[in-house]
């Protein structure tokens, strides 16, 4: 049985039919962004049909309760702008919900009326809609623009531009970790402390998407950063933000109107860019790395030597959003796998060459490709294939119809568990990105090794 | 939590002041319409319910949009139309395999469901317009796939920024020759709902599909079945009973159908309706262009199945299909009531909510009491009056706003092809022993007096009625699952069946026993509290052995 079973081996360019592909839009970005904030209620400014899709998908990846509201836009709305709406569902969901802060995403609906989110806050302010001590927040996220990724990216600078700074420079850093899970937040936090940085991370869905089951259902639960720290942001000493495409843009902002200097980072997944980060850290805080940090980089490195055999010259398929690829890409090649198809929905000619830089004058030749989809990495495979694929749980369709073993990793995933809880980030993460692979590899060859060569110790 | 039992009676006027409490009086007056208590007697019409109406901004509903009704739900799963979301990617990306439309891909083989179409609108094309990028893409989807049919669904800016798709749509089926290809204004701000998307795709496909293949169908019994969509393959089980019953079931609207299914819809002699609301529209067009009549069924629940196959072989009227479904329902109904006596100890006065659908919030009561459970409040998420109260009620509708922005074609009797499928005489005998066409009693009919029916509930007031009432189970969608569940009080989920089913027919209603038992059943909801908070008081010191 076969179920991609119309996607021919023959490659035909393709220049307006996006088939399966390996992005989604800016909101969805916005929405999960905004859940890092502690007792925010996002809010998308559109018909409520978009709400109800990113609800839906945050929801199947988390298992979690995720609460949004929407605008509601009708024909007339569309018409007329929605700042009737926004100004009744500003007022209702204050009244009704009482979060502490509504974080306002637009849609690709509001964005082509042109109504200007600013302007809007700023007559509900003035009418009296938005409460003493309560904040609105918004994002333009067009959504025929960029990808989620950038709907993140426009959320986080939405929230860095509620920083006031005082003048008083505080002692602590900020660090944006861009879109990771609610488990590589909480790890991030917890390096930041071993090597004893006092860090403000935004945003943080630690503690929000990864929410205990006590016979008490909160709408806002306890995680999340706090306004009152997102004002600080102004006065800490620097912010730290991973990944270029997630996080950079709100660090630079920062930087430029609030004198909070920056530096971008990758993503600390595997072990150099964990090293990186862990380097930076040190540097910033003017200490040395503990020996706590340092045990758990050399098990990284020790299952890595342990197992190499096995992650040697194994060939690798691997799609998601550019700030992991990044990372995991350096990663993989750093064990002599070859990730040699590598893809993006995400337009932007800089991954393309970053990608290519990191796998330049290695054994095995990369095709990369940003603003792609996965029916062209399908079809790639098709024509040679490879041992692994590493992606969204989109990706199971194609595993099972070439037989390709799946390493879940990315969003959305909608079939296994686990991304809430157990990070990937650190050297932790490392590890278990190390376990699951060789699970995968290894089930594989017992599964297909002949009754001559089937062992018992591996 | 399930445990503790309400120590005081709520009357319903109580609870629905409670719904009401913290709103804004403007939300509170519309929410008051929209909450009804179920008094209908006898001697008095029951109270009207304000259903099928905006939404109120800025409060979390369950609603999703004309698009998902259109796209997601009526064509999503037809499997040989290669269906094009016109648009920013999220639309098409979302509605991408995550409905349960399960599929069997035929002896042909051609089965698009896994796949996800876009033209993913840039900018430049809302700036400039898209049309030309659409017309490319749907060069490319027929380059690298033929498909029979093509088509192209709107979202919300396709409608602002004047893209002309039907015309579009028009040029490529010229150009293309043996591809039909034609579209649906289904942008997502029209309507109130996904309802609004039921009927723009009802339209089309009745404007661009049914009757183009005029070669008669063979078999005996020919019966479409209407708004079935093969969630968790329910329509495997429907089809599976109706072939033993030696009915033949021209066209399923639209679950595991084919684009030739569609275009042969006129040749079946009766159109048996599950959901009402979301198919209703084809039926009626049907009817007045080719003469078929249509009834409504229920093949949720196994007495539910019984009665609408005997309503089938009753409309037929030929004794040797009465007996072969008489026949049928004495071989599987034993195994039915096996497991439904297994269960009924564990379900026996149990208590249920369902809010869901167009449908379901009534079919499902029909499961929920053959296993001795009492439903205490139900409602639709984007159905109309008549769904709740009976077809009686459409003569006397206002059309507002939003309702006549989305057309309504006119039919016409089609010269050649229209033939009563009985005489007016065999019609009459039907209708003297109580058969009933194009009846739709509604909802509300089959509730008890005194429970509670909430059009478009939201988050806020499914938190407080489980909070007040306590069921032992609630039903909804997947927005809905998790903040339940916090609350310690099991969540089915009724439009995708957390992965189950089928639940419909007569193995479907095992399925479903099976299900209920184990989630009122579970241990899972008394781990909720530690042994060191059930009792935090320190007694005494540790006792070392």
């Amino acid at each position: 049985m076969v179920l991609l079973r119309h996607t021919p081996e023959e490659i035909k360019e393709r220049k307006a039919l996006t088939v399966n592909p390996a992005k989604t839009c800016q909101p969805i970005g916005a929405m999960y962004a905004a859940l890092g904030i502690h007792g925010c209620l996002p809010h998308s400014h559109g018909s409520q049909g978009c709400c109800a899709y990113h609800r839906s998908t945050l929801t199947r990846h988390y298992k979690e309760p995720i609460s949004a509201a929407t605008s509601s836009f009708t024909e007339g709305a569309s018409v007329f702008g929605g700042q009737a709406n926004l100004l009744q569902a500003i007022n209702n969901i204050f009244t009704v919900y009482e979060p502490e802060v509504i974080a306002v995403h637009t849609t690709c609906l509001s964005e082509t009326i042109g109504d200007d989110l600013n302007q809007i806050f700023d007559k509900a302010e003035k009418t009296g809609k938005i409460p003493e001590g309560k904040t609105c927040i918004g994002a333009p996220t067009p959504s025929y623009v960029g990808s989620h990724v950038t709907g993140f990216s426009n959320m986080v600078k939405a929230m860095a531009k509620l920083a006031e700074p005082s003048g008083r420079k505080t002692h602590k850093v900020n660090v944006i970790p861009g879109w990771v899970e609610p488990a590589d937040m909480a790890e991030i936090k917890r390096l930041c402390g071993l090597v004893g940085v006092d860090v403000t991370l935004f945003p943080d869905t630690d503690g929000v998407l990864n929410a205990p089951l006590t016979g008490e259902y909160k709408m806002f639960p306890d995680g999340g950063v706090t306004v009152a720290q997102l004002k600080k942001t102004g006065d800490a000493i620097g912010t730290l933000a991973l990944g270029e495409w997630c996080s950079a843009d709100a660090a630079r902002w920062l930087d430029a109107k609030c004198k909070v200097p920056c530096t971008v980072l990758d993503m600390p997944f595997g072990l150099a860019a964990t090293d990186r980060f862990i380097d930076v850290l040190r540097t910033v805080a003017g200490v040395s790395v503990p020996e706590s940090v340092a045990f758990e980089r050399g098990q990284l490195v020790d299952m890595i030597s342990d197992m190499h055999q096995y992650f040697y010259g194994k060939r690798v398929a691997i799609w998601g959003d550019p700030d992991q690829l990044i990372s995991m890409c350096e990663f993989l090649v750093s064990l002599d796998m070859q990730p040699v198809y590598v893809v993006t929905g995400t337009p932007g000619k800089k991954f393309e060459a970053r990608i290519k830089e990191i796998c330049a004058d290695k054994p095995f030749e990369v095709k990369v490709k940003a603003k792609g989809d996965m029916f062209l990495m399908h079809q790639w495979i098709k024509n040679e294939p490879v041992d692994l694929l590493i992606g969204n749980t989109y990706g199971k369709y194609i595993a099972r119809d070439e037989d390709i073993p799946l390493l879940r990793w990315g969003f959305p995933i909608l079939d296994r568990q686990g991304h809430q809880y157990f990070p990937t980030v650190g050297y932790k993460g490392g590890l278990r990105l190390l376990e699951k692979i060789l699970t995968l590899l290894l089930d594989r060859k017992d599964r297909d090794d002949p009754e001559t060569t089937f062992e018992l110790v591996l | 939590m399930a445990k503790t039992k309400k120590v005081v009676q709520l009357m319903p006027t109580d609870i629905k002041e409670e719904l009401l409490k913290k709103y804004p009086p403007k939300v509170a007056r519309k929410r008051a319409q929209q909450i009804m208590i179920n008094e209908a007697t006898e001697a008095e019409a029951p109270p009207e319910i304000l259903a099928n109406v905006r939404t109120i901004p800025g409060i979390i509903t369950m609603r999703g949009c004309t698009y998902a009704g259109c796209k997601g739900v009526i064509m999503g799963p037809t499997r040989d139309i290669l269906n094009i979301t016109h648009g920013p990617i999220g639309c098409g990306f979302y509605s991408w395999l995550t409905r349960r439309n399960q599929t069997d891909a035929g002896t042909d083989g051609d089965n698009y469901m896994p796949y996800c179409f876009s033209t993913d609108m840039q900018d430049q094309d809302i700036i400039f317009g898209g049309e030309k990028k659409l017309a490319a893409a749907i060069q490319e989807a027929y380059d690298n796939f033929h498909p029979k049919g093509i088509c192209i669904f709107a979202t919300c800016p396709v409608g602002l920024i004047g893209d002309d798709i039907h015309a579009v749509a028009r040029k490529m089926k010229e150009k293309l020759g043996d591809c039909n290809v034609f579209a649906f204004s289904c942008e997502g701000y029209k309507g109130v709902s996904q309802s609004a998307g039921h009927h723009i795709a009802n339209n089309q496909v009745f404007t661009h599909l049914v009757g183009e293949n005029e070669e008669p169908k063979e078999g005996r019994y020919k019966i479409n079945l209407l708004g079935e969509y093969n969630i968790g393959g329910d329509g495997f089980e429907i089809d599976r009973i109706l072939k033993k019953c030696g009915i033949t079931n021209i066209a399923t609207f639209s679950g595991n159908s084919t684009y030739d299914q569609f275009a042969s819809a006129q040749h079946a002699d009766l159109n048996c309706v599950m959901c009402h609301r979301s198919i209703n529209y084809v039926a009626d067009m049907l009817e007045i262009k080719y003469g078929i009549p249509w009834v409504k069924v229920n093949f949720i629940g196994a007495k539910s199945t019984a009665k609408s196959l005997r309503k089938i072989a009753e409309y037929f009227g030929d004794k040797e299909l009465i007996d072969r479904v008489e026949e049928v329902i004495a071989e599987e109904m034993p195994a039915v009531e096996t497991v439904a006596a297994e269960v009924r100890p564990h379900t026996e006065g149990k208590t249920a909510m369902l809010f869901v659908g167009g449908s379901r919030a009534h079919h499902y009561q029909d499961l929920f009491a053959e296993m001795g459970m009492k439903t205490l409040s139900a409602g639709y998420e984007f159905a109309h009056r008549d769904d709740y109260e009976g077809r009686q009620v459409l003569p006397g509708l206002k059309v507002d706003a939003d309702s006549r922005n989305i057309e309504e074609i006119e039919v016409e009797p089609d010269e050649k092809l229209y033939s009563p499928r009985k005489t007016d005489g065999e019609f009459k005998v039907l209708e003297d022993a109580g058969f009933e066409f194009k009846h739709y009693e509604g909802m509300n009919a089959q509730m008890d007096k005194g429970t509670l029916v909430i059009d478009d509930l939201n988050q806020y007031e499914a938190e407080k009625l489980v909070e007040l009432l306590k069921p032992d189970i609630f039903c909804a969608g997947i927005k809905e699952k998790f903040s339940i569940q916090k609350l310690g009080v099991p969540m089915k989920q009724l439009h995708s069946y957390d992965s189950g089913g089928p639940y419909a027919g007569f193995k479907g209603a095992i399925n479903f026993y099976k299900e209920i038992d184990r989630l009122v059943t579970s241990k899972v909801w008394s781990y909720l509290k530690a042994p060191w908070q059930e009792s935090p008081e320190l007694t005494a010191t540790f006792v070392w052995e």
